[in-house]
């Protein structure tokens, strides 16, 4: 198998600190073509109970997908990242990320599994506010191919 | 705007919409560039076929960011969106296609139904069915191949007010 099994359970701790912009938003909310004034209008978002503007409902992943860089890049893991394929992908929110949110990412290992001659790894982001305040759950399955799939 | 749902009006079963969303090679520069996610296979055509894949394909969580925008709209608050998962059965494949402007190369249609209905949590599940035309073969036709599922299982958990 070409991820090490002894990776379960494993834990990563935040790195650096993910400070949410309202540009970043914006910017992501058009890459997904997503217009709802929410992610663009801070008066709107305001108008919806919300701090500031509101990210879209997978937005946690580029907070996540940092954090998986850590896994990654451990040369312990052995995962080559030209052989990953996404299989699966949830966010569970404890509350909307908001513009100001200052977030750090705590990665799980919690499974790994042989796939013929590939492995799944599933991994989950706990990501908070530094104050401690919880605010997403992700957890995504990746795939890592085996030389023959 | 929408009008505000009712929430003991929501049955399971009640289709939410549809929605088709054009994607172009210059979408997916865009979401790399806006996510951070720049493996190679989503903008090189080059690298793509030498990890085995038919051509560029989409990268997985532009189809479920982009998808799941017609539940934000449906439900009027991108913030009432507590839970949203999916499995990504199959790739969505990008070719190249140029003129004097950006013309899309792909589109997805997605369509939503109420899944479940959970009376306690005032919350409802929404289906997703997610599909995009099969271009893995050079030259194919998106108005004539076959529709592919792209997304399985994909739901999202709506708190309604």
């Amino acid at each position: 198998m070409p991820v090490n099994p002894d990776l379960v359970g494993r834990t990563y701790p935040p790195a650096e600190t993910y400070s949410v912009g309202r540009e970043a938003i914006r910017d992501f909310a058009r890459a997904v073509q997503a217009g709802h004034p929410a992610h663009h209008d801070v008066e709107a978002a305001r108008a919806l109970g919300h701090a500031d503007l509101v990210a879209p409902p997978t937005f946690a992943i580029v907070v996540a997908q940092r954090a998986d860089a850590a896994l990654v890049a451990d040369p312990e893991a052995g995962i080559d990242f030209s052989r990953v394929v996404h299989v699966d992908q949830r966010f569970t929110h404890h509350r909307p990320v908001v513009a100001g949110d200052e977030l750090v990412a705590e990665l799980h290992v919690d499974q790994v599994r042989a796939v013929g001659s590939g492995a799944m790894v599933t991994s989950r982001a706990e990501i908070s506010t530094v104050a401690g305040e919880k605010v997403a759950t992700t957890v995504s399955s990746l795939l890592v191919r085996g030389e023959d799939q | 705007m929408t009008a505000a749902i009712v929430f003991e009006e929501l049955e399971k079963g009640q289709r939410i919409g549809e929605r088709r969303i054009e994607l172009s090679r210059a979408d997916l520069v865009r979401y790399a560039g806006a996510s951070g996610d720049l493996n190679p296979i989503h903008w090189n055509e080059e690298f793509a076929r030498s990890v085995d894949l038919p051509d560029v394909i989409a990268h997985g969580m532009l189809t479920m960011g982009a998808a799941v925008q017609l539940v934000v709209d449906w439900a009027g608050d991108p913030g009432a969106v507590v839970d949203y998962q999916t499995r990504f059965t199959k790739p969505v494949v990008v070719p190249n296609r140029f003129g004097t402007e950006v013309e899309p190369s792909t589109a997805l249609t997605v369509t939503g139904s109420i899944g479940a209905v959970d009376a306690d949590a005032r919350t409802v599940r929404v289906d997703l069915a997610v599909t995009a035309p099969d271009l893995s073969a050079p030259g194919a036709d998106p108005a004539t191949a076959a529709q592919l599922k792209v997304l399985v299982k994909a739901q999202a958990v709506v708190r309604i007010a």
